[in-house]
């Protein structure tokens, strides 16, 4: 019995969306499953995003801050670093300052801040607000006033802030991280409202929200695995879109990467930490993200030599 | 093609004799139809129907069983390419690699790994399960010695590996009933390594460098009557081991490809020197149907990522992962903490428990069963209500272990909060954020006076 490889019969095409000020990063236009390069086009790597955030980071692991602990504080040096000593291939903007259930500082300077930022680095900039919905739609909203002509990405968009902060990133032209709830309908029903609202697709990145690794990653991963699947086997439109995957703060969080060397079985808690989120990242590259959004410098390194093993 | 259960229950002798173990005929063909079990189980099938029905079947990938007693683990057995279109069933093994050229100390110190890392998680014990056995330089007395040793220190699954039939003969005689996986069967050695498997009934890996060569090898494998096969491409790149594990795959299950229709094992260990890099590469073979993966060492930073992935990917995601009812103490509370509540979908348990954890205000946190529903689901489905909640808050014990009468909800829940009031005498009722992330913040500034 002669072997014959089954083939799939890809249908569709992911959108290739041009990200940065000077749009020179380029995301998606896969015609096969994620790494499947044996059958189909994956024409860009998927990108590595490293975290930068506007106040100096509380409680993280002693090896999550180590490496910033010169620049927490200063998000220009901070994305400064990661751009130059780290190579990330994007910076991902916290603006946690704004919390309101925390420090409820100024929209006006948070936006200040992401401009800087955005200004002081080639890369694309994604600019993440706080995900309470009446604060980012005034703190995005002046982010995209303030970043005009700068064309980040802004972050999250839900579906009930979605008008307050879509139309201004249509005026000033900036690209959308369009966030909903680890489901594939509610994704494509984003998609469609942003559309109807005149965002143009060229401009929409999903983030199918990302769950920890051990609390819940599986849950993204089989969403973004069908997301996926409707785009290229199902021709549905609204779903060819560049897929975000914002772990690195899910994993960081979770009480096995904070925990020290006192457990003897965990063992070094650094590599610990740093393999949690590199495990996470290629879990989810695996499935389908174009941009995962990483904390640590050894993970971006070993990301990156991981995903030259199929780049080459 | 695949038969349905009604093609074969057509064949069955339909007189319902539970010899098979199962309650009817048409309940055993439906089980065969779904690729569980074999149709040897019915002692009174026809021989004309055994024909007719042994090749359509048999399930697409051959469930594997290795070790013996209660060291067995299933390999195999796998009936989709994602897991969101059922489940994948049986989660890959994880083995450490051990050769005669160690010191007994290296040895000992590689076995009883096996023995530390045993993770605890949500009723789940999590931890490696197995130990390839590697001849360098073919000498059968020092591998069956080793093999020996290492039995004697943990009776667990192994996979003898060599080259060397002899060898191979002699490691599986050391291992006595325990079953061992046999690394391999080529093209070279098929007939030696076949007669050892089929003597000591031996499951055996058939190893060839590409699948055409694979599929013939597994052919006469399979003529010279074993059935239990483990696949190996002997890919040390991980762009072919990845694209080849597919391939075996999806010939499987897309195309009924018989002489592939086996789990499979590769070896990390093999792929990158840097143990960190044989992770990543670990992982991406957990993800992508590897059914058995061998690792250089066994470190609790390697090993517990690698877990809690192959716990994740192998959930079965038609199931509403539920965590049990009771109280969840949280950073050693005292009877001055708050106490919080929410219905137990495991995803809402561990984010809210993760986000407790996180805003280290000790807390107890009741989980009350909403049958795996999550807030609002379990709300609307009348499952997280007053008089469902009232009565279990009262039952739980929480009373004894706590001064004051406060009690979180969900903010999503808020609705129900008067009705709690009224049914909860004597405690009050206070509404918790909508986002869990929001509980530090929340609970920072909670006071129990």
């Amino acid at each position: 019995m002669a072997f014959e490889t089954p083939k799939i019969n890809y249908s569709g095409k992911i959108r290739e969306v041009k990200l940065g000020k000077s749009k020179n990063v380029s995301v998606g236009g896969e015609s096969a499953y994620p790494l499947y390069l044996f059958e189909g086009e994956n024409p860009n790597p998927p990108k590595i995003a490293m975290e930068v955030f506007d106040l100096p980071p509380e409680e993280w692991a002693d090896a999550a801050i180590a490496p910033f602990k010169d620049v927490a504080g200063d998000p220009v040096a901070w994305a400064k670093l990661n751009v130059e000593q780290h190579g990330a291939d994007m910076i991902a903007l916290y603006l946690v300052s704004a919390d309101p259930n925390d420090k409820n500082m100024d929209a006006a300077q948070a936006a200040e801040t992401a401009k800087k930022v955005a200004q002081a680095v080639d890369v694309p900039v994604i600019v993440y607000g706080t995900g309470s919905e009446e604060k980012d739609a005034e703190v995005l909203a002046k982010v995209a006033e303030a970043c005009e002509g700068l064309n980040v990405i802004i972050g999250p968009v839900q579906e009930a802030g979605h008008k307050k902060i879509g139309a201004p990133c249509i005026g000033y032209k900036h690209a959308v991280a369009a966030n909903t709830p680890i489901d594939v309908n509610l994704a494509k029903q984003l998609n469609i409202l942003l559309g109807n609202l005149g965002v143009n697709a060229d401009n929409i990145i999903i983030d199918p929200t990302t769950g920890g690794l051990g609390y819940g990653i599986e849950y993204t991963y089989s969403v973004i695995e069908r997301i996926r699947m409707a785009a290229l086997t199902q021709q549905d439109a609204q779903l060819q879109q560049p897929i975000i995957s914002v772990l690195g703060r899910e994993v960081w969080k979770c009480k096995e990467a904070k925990m020290g060397a006192e457990d003897e079985k965990y063992g070094d808690p650094a590599k610990r930490g740093i393999l949690m989120e590199a495990v996470s990242a290629v879990s989810m590259i695996i499935s389908g993200a174009d941009i995962v959004v990483l904390r640590h410098p050894e993970t971006v390194k070993l990301i990156k030599q991981y995903l030259k093993a199929f780049f080459n | 093609m695949a038969l349905t259960g009604i093609e074969i229950f057509k064949q069955l002798p339909k007189t319902n004799c539970k010899d098979c173990g199962f309650p009817t005929c048409l309940a055993f063909a439906m089980n065969l139809a779904a690729g569980k079990g074999e149709l040897a189980d019915c002692p009174h099938v026809s021989d004309a129907a055994k024909e007719t029905l042994s090749a359509a079947s048999a399930p697409p990938i051959r469930p594997v069983k290795i070790g013996a007693g209660d060291y067995v683990v299933t390999v195999g057995g796998e009936t989709v390419e994602f897991r969101h279109e059922k489940t994948f069933v049986n989660p890959t093994p994880i083995a450490v690699m051990v050769t005669t050229d160690m010191s007994d100390a290296d040895v000992e110190a590689k076995i009883k790994m096996l023995d530390t890392l045993v993770f605890d998680r949500v009723g789940l014990k999590l931890k490696p399960e197995m130990v390839a056995v590697k001849d360098i330089g073919g000498d059968a007395a020092k591998f069956s010695a080793l093999v020996s040793k290492i039995l004697s220190i943990k009776a667990c699954p192994l996979i003898l590996v060599s080259a060397s039939a002899d060898s191979l003969k002699a490691g599986a005689e050391a291992c006595g009933d325990n079953k061992p996986l046999i690394h391999a069967a080529t093209a070279e050695n098929a007939e030696a390594v076949a007669a050892i498997a089929k003597e000591k009934g031996c499951p055996v890996v058939a190893k060839a460098d590409s699948l055409d060569a694979l599929a013939r090898l597994t052919e006469k494998l399979s003529a010279a009557g074993l059935k239990d096969i483990v696949l190996d491409t002997g890919a040390t790149d991980i762009k072919k081991a990845f694209e080849e594990q597919i391939i075996i795959r999806r010939a499987a299950l897309r195309k009924l490809f018989r002489p592939l229709g086996f789990p499979t094992i590769t070896f990390p260990c093999e792929m990158f020197d840097d143990p960190m890099m044989e992770t990543l590469a670990a992982a991406t073979m957990i993800a992508k149907y590897s059914g058995i993966v061998v690792l250089s060492d066994l470190k609790g930073e390697t090993v517990f990522p690698l877990l809690l992935q192959r716990m994740n990917i192998f959930t079965d995601p038609q199931r509403p992962m539920a965590t049990e009812q009771g109280i969840y103490p949280i950073g050693n509370p005292d009877e001055n903490s708050p106490v919080l509540i929410t219905p137990n979908f495991s995803l809402t348990y561990f984010i809210v428990a993760g986000e407790i954890e996180a805003s280290r205000v000790p807390s107890w946190l009741l989980i009350i069963d909403s049958e795996g529903l999550s807030v609002l689901t379990a709300w609307a489905a009348g499952k997280f209500v007053a008089d469902a909640i009232a009565p279990f808050v009262k039952k739980s014990g929480i009373e004894d272990k706590i001064k004051h009468r406060k009690i979180v909800i969900p903010g999503y829940a808020a609705q129900i909060s008067g009705e709690l009031e009224e049914e909860l005498a004597g405690w009050e009722i206070q509404i918790g954020p909508r986002e869990a992330s929001h509980l530090s913040a929340f609970l920072k500034n909670w006071s129990a006076a």
